[in-house]
C-alpha cells in the first residue's frame, strides 16, 4: 500500500501532464472554429515516438544522448516533491509527512532544479552545431534568466507570507492568510504567471507549435531529436507545465488543498485541482489566441515587469 | 599528532617551500635539460609543502587546538608572531588544498615553457607565492603581516609577467603592480591608524583593545582596510586589475590568483570586521552587502561580454567575491544588531562559498589551462567540439560549470542557498532601508545565477561542443595523467562538498564561533554542539537525499526506455543543414550567443560595433567582398575613475616639478625652510 502511493506520487505528474497539452491544443482549437484532435492525442503522439527508429546527428555527443533523459528525471523529481492534490502524503514508514518525494520541498531547490533541466537542454542544442540549436539555446538562456527573477521573488512572496521555504508547508498556512495579507500575493500571482508564460516557451515568448526558424525557442533546441528521446523532451516539457500550474494554483489559490490524507478531503480536492488547472490551461490558451507573439527584445520589458511586480508584492508584504 | 600542532610543523612547511624555491633556481642554474629537473623539483616540494600545511590545518580544525608562537625578529619592531587558529586554520586549509592541486597539475603543465623560460625562476617564485599566502593566514603582527602580504603581491607579480615575451603580459602586470600597491598603502595606512589608537602592532593587543576608539578613527580605519583589501579581492570598481592579471599568469597560477589569493582579502575582512575591532557599525555592512550585489551582477555581465575563456572565468571571480561579501555584510549587520546567531550563520555563507569558489574555480581554471595546451589559444570562438578529443577535460569543466552556475546538489547551489537564507533574515529586520538593501542583495543574487548559467552554456557549449571551429582545435588531444587527475580531485569535491552541505555546514559554524575568543589555546570547534542546527538544515537543505533520489529516478528512466525501446534502431545521421553544407561558419559564436543579453543590457554595457567593408566595386557597392566587424564594450571606470586620477596626478607633478630649479643655492633654501618648519612643529 504504501509503495503504491509513493509510486502515485512520483507518477502522478507525468501520467497527467500529456493531458494538459491536450486541453490546451482543443480550447485553442475550439477558438478559432475548429474541432482539433482528442484531449488524448499527446499520449498517441509519445506512443508513437517510443515506436520509432531514432536518427542522431554526427556531430552530436553526450550530453545530446544524455540530456533527455536527465532533463525528464528532474521533472519526475520535482513533479513529486510539489503538492498537486494534497499537501501530506505517506510516508513509506506509514506516518503523515509533507507531500516531498525529497525530504524538503524547497521553493529555491525546485527553482535551480528547472534551472539545471534549462542547462542541458541548450547545451544539447548547441551540441549538434546548426545554427537553429545554437540560436534556441542563446534565445532560452537568455529568457531563462531574465525570468529568473519574477520567479524567484514571486515565490519569495509566498514564503515570507508563510513564513516557511517549504512548498507543502506554504500551501498549509496560506489557506488561513487573512484578506489584506492575500492582496500582496495576487500581484505576486501576476508576476508568477508572466514567470510561467515565459518558463514555459509559450505566447507572448515563445510559440510552441511552430518550426520557423525567426520565431523558434524551445523547439529550436528540439530540432535534432527523434524518436524516445523527443519523446521524453517533449513529456518532460508537458510536465514542466504542469508542475507550474499546480504551484500557481496551490500557492497562490491555496484553498481546499487537502491537508489531510483522508477520503473527504481528497474527494473535494482533486475535483477542486482540476478545475483550477482548467482555469490555468483556459488562460493560457485564450491568451494564445488573442495575442500576437512579442518581438524578441519586447519580452524583456514584460519580464522586467514580472519582476517589478513581484518586488512591489514583497515591499507591501514586509511594510505590513 | 603532537608534532602536527606543534610549531616546529610550520617551520618545516617554511622549510619545504624555502627548499623548493632556491633549489628550483639552483637547478636550472646547473643542469642542462631546459629546466625540466628545476620544474619538477619546484612542484614537487611545492606539492609536499602544500599537503603538510593541509594536514596541519584539518589537525587544527579538528583537534580544536591552535599554534601560537613568536620567533625573534630581525628589528625589535618587527618580531614573527605566528597564530594559527581555526579562522586562520580554515584559509591555511583552503590555500593548501588548491595548492597541492595546482602543483600536481604543474608536473606536466610546465612543459609548455621547456626552453622557452626559465623554470628555475618559475619554481622560485611560485614557492615564494604560495609560502607567502600561507604566511598572509597565519601572521600576528601587522608590519610581520605587512612584510608577508607584499612578498605574496611581489611574487604573484613576477608570475604575472612569467611569459614576458608577449606584450600584453607586462602590460597586465604593470598594472597589477601598480594595484597592488594603491592597496598595500591602504592596508598600511590602516595599520598604522590602529597602531596610534591602540599603541601596539600587535595583532593580540589590537583584539584585547578595551579602550573607545573615536567614531571618525574607526570609519578611517574601515575604509582604509576597504580599500586595501578590497582592491586585493577585485570589489568593483576596484577589479580592473584582475581580469588583466588572472589570465595573463599561467593557468595553475591563475587558478591560485582566482581560487585563494583573492580570498586572502576576506579573511582579513572578517578579521577586521569580527576579530580585531568588533562592533562596526551596521551602515559598513549596508556597504559591504552593496558592494557584493554590485559586484556580482556587474561581474557576471561583464563575463557575458568575454569570448577569452581565462578572462570570462576572471570576471567570475569578481561575480564570486561578490556572493561572499553578500553573506559577509549580513553578517555584519545582524552582529551590529546582536542578532549573533545569525550573524554566524550569515558567516558560515561567507566561508563556504569562500571554500567552494575556491575549488570550483581552481577546477575551471585548471581545465581551462588544458584547453589552451590542447589547442595554444584562448580565444573562444577557435574552439568547439573538444569534447570528444579531450572526453575527461570536458567532463570535468562541465562539471566545474555546473557548480559555478549554483545547480543542486552541487556545492555552488548549497552555499548560495545559504547566503539566500541569510538575506531573506535581513528582510524582516526593522528599518526600511535596510529591507530595501537586503531586497536589492536578493534580486541581484537571484539574477546573478540565471546570468551565471547562460555565462556557462556559452563557456563549455562554445569550447567543447559542436564541430571545431579552427585546424588548433581540430589538432587538440587529451592533457596529461597529472593534470586529469588534478581535475578529477577538484570535480570530485565540488560534488561531495555539496552533497554532504549539512556536515559542512556545521563544521562551519564552528569556525565561526571559534573567532572573538582571545584565548588562542582553547578555541572551540563545537562539532558535536551544532548538531541540532545541522538536524534542522538536513531537514530543509537535503542535497543528498536530492542526489540519490535524482539517481535513482535516473536509473530507472534509463533503464526503461532502454527496455521499452530495445527493439528500436538508432541510426548515426546528417545534422539538418537546409542544403548547405555544415561549417564552423554555421554554428553559432560566442560572441552571438551572448549578443542578445548584451543588447537587453545595453545600458549597462554600452556595447559599439565598428563594421568595415570591402566592397567588390567600390563605386557600385552592392557586392561586399570582405566584412570585418568589431564589437567593443564600455569600460567606464578606467575613463570615469582611473583616467581623471591618472590626469590630475600628472597634472600636480608638472606643477611640482617646476620647484626642481636646478639652482643649488635654492636646494639649499629648500632645506634651511623645511627645517625652520620642523623645529616650529616640534616646539609647537
Amino acid at each position: 500500500m504504501d509503495i503504491l502511493l509513493f509510486l502515485l506520487q512520483l507518477l502522478t505528474v507525468p501520467v497527467l501532464a500529456p493531458l494538459c497539452i491536450g486541453v490546451i491544443r482543443v480550447l485553442k482549437a475550439r477558438m478559432q472554429n475548429r474541432v482539433g484532435a482528442s484531449v488524448f492525442q499527446p499520449y498517441r503522439d509519445l506512443y508513437k515516438l517510443f515506436h520509432k527508429d531514432e536518427v542522431i546527428s554526427k556531430d552530436a555527443s553526450w550530453v545530446f544522448r544524455f540530456s533527455p533523459y536527465l532533463i525528464f528525471t528532474v521533472m519526475v523529481v520535482i513533479g513529486a516533491s510539489v503538492p498537486v492534490i494534497t499537501t501530506l502524503a505517506p510516508s513509506l514508514s506509514g506516518a503523515l509527512v509533507p507531500v516531498s518525494f525529497l525530504s524538503s520541498g524547497d521553493f529555491i531547490i525546485i527553482i535551480y532544479l528547472f534551472a539545471l533541466a534549462t542547462f542541458f537542454l541548450a547545451l544539447s542544442g548547441m551540441d549538434v552545431g546548426s545554427g537553429f540549436g545554437g540560436f534556441g539555446s542563446s534565445r532560452e538562456m537568455t529568457m531563462a534568466a531574465l525570468a529568473e527573477g519574477g520567479l524567484f521573488f514571486s515565490l519569495l512572496v509566498a514564503s515570507i507570507a508563510a513564513q516557511s521555504g517549504t512548498v507543502s508547508t506554504i500551501v498549509e498556512s496560506l489557506q488561513t492568510i487573512p484578506f489584506q495579507s492575500y492582496l500582496p500575493l495576487l500581484v505576486a500571482f501576476v508576476a508568477f504567471f508572466i514567470a510561467l508564460l515565459a518558463e514555459n516557451s509559450r505566447f507572448p515568448v515563445d510559440n510552441p507549435s511552430t518550426h520557423l526558424e525567426l520565431t523558434m525557442i524551445h523547439e529550436a533546441m528540439l530540432l535534432e531529436y527523434s524518436g524516445k528521446r523527443l519523446a521524453l523532451m517533449e513529456w518532460a516539457s508537458a510536465s514542466k507545465l504542469l508542475i507550474f500550474i499546480a504551484l500557481g494554483a496551490n500557492i497562490f489559490f491555496p484553498w481546499g488543498v487537502a491537508t489531510s490524507f483522508t477520503l473527504g478531503a481528497l474527494a473535494l480536492s482533486v475535483p477542486l485541482f482540476l478545475f483550477k488547472a482548467l482555469v490555468f490551461l483556459f488562460s493560457i490558451a485564450f491568451i494564445e489566441s488573442v495575442m500576437a507573439k512579442f518581438r524578441i527584445f519586447r519580452v524583456p520589458d514584460l519580464l522586467f515587469t514580472s519582476f517589478v511586480l513581484s518586488v512591489i508584492a514583497l515591499a507591501i508584504i514586509i511594510t505590513f | 599528532m603532537v608534532f602536527l600542532l606543534s610549531p616546529a610543523s610550520i617551520l618545516l612547511i617554511i622549510a619545504l617551500f624555502f627548499i623548493g624555491g632556491v633549489g628550483a633556481l639552483f637547478l636550472s642554474r646547473f643542469s642542462k635539460d631546459q629546466g625540466r629537473l628545476a620544474g619538477f623539483w619546484g612542484h614537487g616540494l611545492a606539492l609536499l609543502g602544500s599537503l603538510l600545511a593541509l594536514t596541519v590545518a584539518l589537525a587544527v580544525l579538528f583537534f580544536g587546538q591552535g599554534i601560537v608562537f613568536s620567533l625573534p625578529g630581525v628589528l625589535p619592531i618587527m618580531p614573527f608572531d605566528f597564530r594559527l587558529d581555526g579562522l586562520a586554520a580554515f584559509f591555511l586549509g583552503v590555500i593548501a588544498l588548491i595548492s597541492s592541486v595546482t602543483s600536481l597539475y604543474g608536473f606536466s603543465y610546465q612543459k609548455n615553457f621547456y626552453g622557452e623560460y626559465s623554470l628555475g625562476v618559475f619554481g622560485f617564485f611560485y614557492n615564494a607565492f604560495i609560502l607567502s599566502l600561507m604566511l598572509v593566514t597565519m601572521a600576528n603582527q601587522a608590519l610581520f603581516f605587512l612584510l608577508v602580504w607584499e612578498s605574496m603581491s611581489l611574487a604573484s607579480y613576477f608570475l604575472v609577467v612569467y611569459e614576458h615575451h608577449k606584450e600584453e603580459n607586462i602590460r597586465a602586470g604593470f598594472l597589477y603592480f601598480l594595484m597592488a600597491h594603491f592597496g598595500a598603502v591602504s592596508i598600511a595606512l590602516a595599520f598604522f591608524l590602529a597602531y596610534q589608537v591602540t599603541g601596539s602592532f600587535d595583532f593580540d593587543a589590537w583584539r584585547q583593545f578595551s579602550g573607545t576608539m573615536a567614531p571618525v578613527t574607526q570609519t578611517l580605519i574601515f575604509l582604509f582596510a576597504l580599500l586595501g583589501f578590497g582592491t586585493k579581492a577585485g570589489i568593483i570598481p576596484l577589479h580592473i586589475w584582475l581580469p588583466e592579471a588572472h589570465p595573463a599568469a599561467p593557468s595553475h597560477v591563475s587558478a591560485l590568483m582566482s581560487g585563494v589569493m583573492i580570498k586572502t582579502a576576506i579573511f582579513m575582512f572578517i578579521r577586521f570586521f569580527f576579530d580585531f575591532f568588533p562592533g562596526a557599525e551596521m551602515e559598513w555592512g549596508l556597504v559591504l552587502l552593496v558592494l557584493g550585489a554590485l559586484s556580482s551582477l556587474l561581474g557576471v555581465l561583464y563575463a557575458l561580454a568575454e569570448h577569452d575563456l581565462k578572462r570570462l572565468l576572471a570576471y567570475h571571480s569578481v561575480e564570486n567575491i561578490g556572493i561572499i561579501l553578500l553573506g559577509l555584510g549580513a553578517g555584519v549587520v545582524f552582529f551590529s544588531l546582536h542578532l549573533e546567531t545569525f550573524a554566524l550563520f550569515s558567516l558560515a555563507a561567507a566561508l563556504y562559498h569562500t571554500l567552494n569558489h575556491a575549488i570550483f574555480k581552481a577546477l575551471l581554471f585548471l581545465g581551462a589551462g588544458s584547453v589552451v595546451q590542447a589547442t595554444g589559444t584562448r580565444h573562444m570562438e577557435s574552439y568547439g567540439g573538444l569534447i570528444r578529443l579531450m572526453p575527461f577535460t570536458a567532463f570535468f569543466f562541465l562539471l566545474g560549470s555546473l557548480a559555478i552556475s549554483a545547480f543542486p546538489p552541487f556545492n555552488g547551489f548549497a552555499s548560495e542557498w545559504l547566503t539566500f537564507q541569510a538575506l531573506f533574515v535581513g528582510i524582516t529586520s526593522a528599518s526600511v532601508i535596510v529591507k530595501a538593501v537586503f531586497i536589492f542583495a536578493i534580486g541581484s543574487l537571484a539574477f546573478t545565477g540565471g546570468l551565471a548559467a547562460a555565462c556557462f552554456v556559452k563557456a563549455f557549449g562554445i569550447t567543447f561542443l559542436a564541430r571545431p571551429r579552427s585546424a588548433e582545435a581540430t589538432g587538440a588531444r587529451e592533457v596529461a595523467w597529472p593534470m586529469l587527475s588534478s581535475m578529477g580531485v577538484l570535480a570530485t569535491l565540488t560534488l561531495l562538498l555539496g552533497i554532504f552541505s549539512t556536515v559542512v555546514i556545521s563544521s562551519l559554524v564552528g569556525v565561526v564561533a571559534s573567532i572573538g575568543l582571545t584565548d588562542p589555546l582553547t578555541l572551540r570547534f563545537p562539532f558535536m554542539e551544532f548538531v541540532t542546527a545541522r538536524e534542522q538544515f538536513a531537514h530543509v537543505l537535503s542535497l543528498d537525499t536530492l542526489f540519490f533520489s535524482l539517481a535513482a529516478v535516473l536509473a530507472l528512466v534509463i533503464g526503461g526506455v532502454f527496455w521499452a525501446t530495445r527493439s528500436r534502431k538508432v541510426v548515426v545521421g546528417e545534422t539538418w543543414d537546409c542544403g548547405t553544407p555544415l561549417t564552423p561558419r554555421t554554428e553559432i559564436t560566442a560572441t552571438s550567443f551572448s549578443r542578445s543579453l548584451i543588447t537587453i543590457f545595453r545600458g549597462i554595457l554600452r556595447p559599439t560595433k565598428q563594421t568595415a567593408t570591402v566592397y567588390h566595386d567600390e563605386n557600385m557597392r552592392y557586392f561586399v567582398k570582405s566584412q570585418e566587424v568589431t564589437t567593443h564594450i564600455h569600460d567606464p571606470y578606467r575613463q570615469a575613475l582611473y583616467y581623471p586620477l591618472h590626469t590630475m596626478l600628472l597634472f600636480i607633478s608638472s606643477r611640482t616639478r617646476r620647484i626642481h630649479g636646478g639652482n643649488v643655492n635654492v636646494y639649499i633654501l629648500y632645506i634651511f625652510l623645511t627645517l625652520i618648519g620642523l623645529l616650529v612643529w616640534t616646539t609647537h
